[in-house]
């Protein structure tokens, strides 16, 4: 049973550069031990000490956030799609200095 | 109607039933045409309510400057209100957003803070708040984490919303600074039992995910996720081709990010069309598509349009 997994830019480096890798599970948590078996260090990334979802990490089945769904216990199927993605207001990256631009008559 | 200014002019905004893109008579979808606001999005509810806010707290007086981090719309809608009150604005803002979003807001005399294209919102926001703490008498409203913005829709769009569709079985909005769903979802969940508050959450490209750590991640304050019952992350793909789908079916010319809300919400009326149940989905139309003629989203294939958008921050 494959599922394809989407890898942020961040996580790539556990995936040898790897955009999109496949596992299998039958769960959330089986496909992530599944694929951290082949990409050692993935899970400590995706999953906290207490066994939860990490706060700034946000996994889609087939583009619905599992936190929605059950968590790391949602059922996955053959042909599922699973997308990894950091949580951002629309994204970062890294700290810059600010320019002020022109604008306004003050 | 008549308003004595363009501030009190704000909400009450129609809902316009959709008879084309509805499945069925028992499942129909309901635009809420937030572009009817004065500056032409919902931010208008969230900005006027923070700025009202910080009057009555005594925060703003003429001459004062206020700051903000905002992609665009919220910018704009402050622009207004600060320009009528008297106050000078600094908006904080990606610099991959569109050229129509910086033009409006330099018309109206707010000064514009450029923060990395490779940042995003984050960043505006992480660079707005080093601003603010460097100058202490400056006035951050800080939409992400100000309970005006979400009480604002509490207060106005809950209500209207119900008012206009009692039977009301779905809402469903777009997730920035949570506000919008916030607010309206905790009205609509105290009056209508088993209502469904859906997230749609516009999916950027690679670059907006540019982090150098998870720990860099963001969660606006406001966020509470008790509040919704799903959320979907949305592609520019499926949102241009519902952009596009609502102004040839129904002669709704929104900007992108309604075309991701559109998909969401088509999403739960054909969930409701397979189960056999009736729904009536509203959902936000946030603004029209006139800032986003230049990203080429209206213009050539649905492929050359995402192209297009690849990069930038479309909603």
């Amino acid at each position: 049973m494959a599922i394809e997994v989407r890898i942020p830019t961040i996580l790539r480096t556990y995936t040898d550069g790897q955009k999109a890798v496949e596992g299998k599970g039958d769960t959330l948590a089986d496909l992530i031990d599944d694929l951290d078996s082949r990409h050692a260090g993935l899970k400590g990334r995706l999953i906290t000490e207490q066994g939860g979802l990490h706060r700034f990490v946000n996994v889609y089945v087939n583009d619905e956030d599992v936190r929605f769904l059950g968590a790391l216990e949602t059922k996955l199927a053959d042909g599922d799609s699973v997308t990894v993605l950091p949580a951002v207001a629309g994204g970062a990256e890294r700290p810059a200095r600010a320019a002020v631009t022109a604008g306004g008559s003050f | 109607m008549r308003f004595d200014s363009l501030l009190e002019s704000v909400g009450r905004t129609p809902l316009v039933g959709l008879p084309r893109l509805s499945p069925s008579p028992e499942v129909r979808l309901w635009a809420k045409m937030e572009s009817a606001n004065p500056t032409g999005s919902v931010k208008d509810r969230a900005a006027l309510a923070m700025v009202a806010k910080a009057e009555a707290e005594g925060l703003l007086r003429p001459g004062v400057t206020v700051l903000e981090p905002t992609s665009g719309n919220t910018g704009i809608s402050l622009a207004m209100a600060c320009r009528l009150r008297g106050y000078r604005l600094i908006c904080v803002m990606p610099e991959n957003t569109s050229v129509e979003r910086r033009q409006l807001l330099t018309m109206y005399g707010a000064e514009i803070v450029t923060s990395p294209a490779a940042g995003g919102s984050n960043q505006a926001v992480a660079v707005a708040k080093q601003l603010s703490a460097e100058n202490p008498d400056w006035v951050m409203l800080y939409q992400y984490g100000n309970p005006a913005n979400a009480q604002a829709h509490y207060d106005t769009t809950g209500p209207e919303i119900l008012e206009d569709l009692p039977t009301i079985t779905h809402f469903v909005a777009g997730l920035g600074t949570t506000g919008t769903l916030m607010g309206t979802g905790r009205y609509l969940r105290e009056k209508v039992p088993g209502v469904r508050i859906v997230a749609a959450e516009p999916r950027y490209g690679e670059l907006v995910y540019g982090l150098r750590n998870i720990d860099e991640g963001f969660i606006p304050e406001l966020y509470d996720g008790s509040v919704l019952s799903s959320r979907f992350s949305v592609g520019p793909r499926e949102a241009l081709r519902r952009t596009r789908q609502l102004v040839e079916e129904e002669g709704i010319f929104a900007g992108i990010s309604t075309g991701a809300i559109l998909h969401a919400a088509i999403g739960e009326a054909m969930k409701a069309v397979k189960a056999g149940e009736r729904a009536d989905i509203a959902f936000v139309v946030c603004d029209g598509g006139w800032k986003y003629l230049s990203t080429g989203a209206y213009a050539g294939t649905l492929e050359e349009a995402e192209s297009a958008l690849e990069g930038q921050l479309w909603a």
